[in-house]
């Protein structure tokens, strides 16, 4: 099932809980491997913990179990190169352009980690070429429209070098064209990937792999469309299908 | 979205946008010092320390009429003041000190016109203001931009929902409405900061802000440097002198 197993884990999840300081389960003793070159899709509905597992693998947030990133354990210690191996490409693309400028919020994670500025801005204006948005790195990133401002994060990401992406609901707010672009784009990186997302018909495009999150754990593996036949989840309903609607609950295996 | 005026006016294709923000503080300063040690304030000084101001507006290519009105936003305050001054039998010192505050909200007005905030923090930090303090103002004028865009979000939402409906008898339900949307909009903007916190720590963030920047001053910054320094110690002195 996997793209290209090969040797160790790069993600290695083991029992994984969280609660909210609420008391809220949001993980239930979540399991999950990701190896090189593979790329594997979280689905799931609202509020199942995607987001809050994906939150975990670079630090963000901190459960009990076991989280091992490109063989570091996930402690305070190794937080720093954690967050440089992986990559988060947040779903709001509002909550991760904060800089002034569109190259200084792209240019940030290479100058956190103390690349000259000079070269910081150069690598950061190569990656603004890469996803087309090279016009636009003198803009302040409020002033982006929404399928600028997600490739704009897409270049913060990618310009820190990650391992491993992972990319929490990348195509929200992008219409269809957009979407192909991103799809382009993501499929022409050599990285590992984790993609969190509704969208199944772009989750098959793109991993092989899936695994369908409910009530904080992971209820079911295997490719995009065997979890979506198992449990409903499709993007639209086919024509004159009136049995499946969008986003039809899972638990009701059809 | 619409957005502070101040960032409209700092992309503004004038001369004195494209100047170093140290150089247009360091001339701000010396105007503000200037302006303030004055001993007594003629109608020479209001017309030499106002035509400095108006230079600048000149050279900001900023509008005249905007920056003349948004300095008035002063004048509450320094009438205020001025009461108290006039109360106690100093009446010239009273229209002193309305003037005085007039001119340097003007003059303040022009530089953070033409000059982008995180470039005037970055001047200020250069000028020996705490490396903590700029940090605040810089997240503070990130959120800024936050709470202004949940509040039209909100005022959106409100609109589509007849928020214009019912006129002035329905104002006092308004009023209680506007104060529970005013709770709601803080609590969102502080979820909003917190992921925005969240996502710069994901990229590496560990305390400090470093910045793509130019170090070196052209030599239109030191033209605008001395020019400033040497006008606003001609005026100064002359006018001290003539008055």
């Amino acid at each position: 099932m996997r793209d290209s197993a090969s040797g160790e884990p790069l993600i290695r999840v083991r029992d994984l809980r969280f609660r909210y300081e609420d008391g809220t389960a949001a993980l239930d003793g979540v399991s999950f491997d990701l190896y090189p070159g593979e790329t594997v899709a979280i689905l799931g509905p609202n509020g199942s913990g995607k987001t809050t597992f994906v939150l975990h693998l670079n630090g963000l947030l901190r459960g009990d179990g076991e989280v091992i990133v490109c063989g570091l354990r996930l402690e305070k210690r190794n937080l720093e190169e954690i967050r440089r191996r992986v990559g988060l490409l947040f779903q709001d693309p509002d909550e991760q352009l904060f800089m002034p400028t569109v190259v200084e919020d792209v240019a940030f994670a290479l100058l956190c980690r103390g690349v000259a500025p000079a070269e910081a801005e150069k690598k950061a204006r190569a990656v603004l070429a890469r996803v087309g948005l090279e016009g636009a790195a003198t803009r302040p990133p409020y002033h982006l429209s929404a399928g600028e401002k997600r490739r704009a994060t897409l270049a913060a990401v990618l310009a820190a070098e990650p391992d491993i992406l992972v990319l929490d609901e990348p195509t929200t707010y992008l219409d269809p064209p957009a979407q192909r672009e991103l799809l382009t784009l993501l499929a022409s990186l050599p990285q590992a990937k984790i993609i969190v997302t509704h969208d199944t018909e772009f989750a098959e495009a793109i991993a092989r792999r899936a695994v369908f999150f409910q009530r904080g754990r992971i209820i079911a593996e295997g490719s995009v469309a065997e979890l979506r036949r198992l449990y409903g989840w499709t993007a639209r309903p086919a024509r004159g299908d009136t049995t499946a609607p969008e986003g039809a609950q899972p638990g009701s295996p059809r | 979205m619409h957005h502070v005026v101040l960032d409209e006016w700092n992309r503004r294709p004038g001369w004195l946008q494209k100047r170093d923000a140290r150089a247009k503080l360091v001339v701000l300063l010396a105007y503000l010092v200037a302006l303030a040690t004055m001993p007594r304030l003629t109608p020479q000084a209001v017309i030499g320390f106002g035509a400095l101001a108006s230079a600048g507006v000149a050279s900001g290519r900023l509008p005249a009429l905007g920056v003349a009105l948004r300095a008035g936003a002063v004048l509450p305050f320094a009438l205020f003041f001025a009461a108290g001054v006039w109360l106690s039998g100093a009446t010239g010192k009273a229209a002193d000190l309305v003037v005085r505050s007039y001119l340097s909200a003007a003059a303040v007005l022009v530089v953070m016109g033409a000059t982008p905030m995180p470039g005037l923090l970055r001047a200020m930090e250069w000028l020996g203001a705490p490396r903590f303090l700029v940090q605040v103002a810089h997240f503070l004028y990130r959120y800024l931009f936050v709470l202004s865009e949940q509040a039209q979000h909100m005022r959106l939402a409100a609109l589509s929902r007849g928020l214009d409906r019912g006129g002035f008898r329905r104002s006092r339900s308004l009023w209680r409405a506007a104060g529970g949307a005013l709770a709601v909009l803080f609590a969102r903007s502080q979820a909003r900061a917190e992921a925005i916190h969240r996502a710069m720590l994901a990229r590496g963030y560990a305390g400090r802000l470093a910045e793509l920047r130019n170090e070196r001053m052209e030599a239109g910054d030191w033209v605008l440097v001395a020019a400033g320094l040497l006008l606003c110690a001609g005026v100064r002195t002359g006018l001290a002198y003539a008055g």
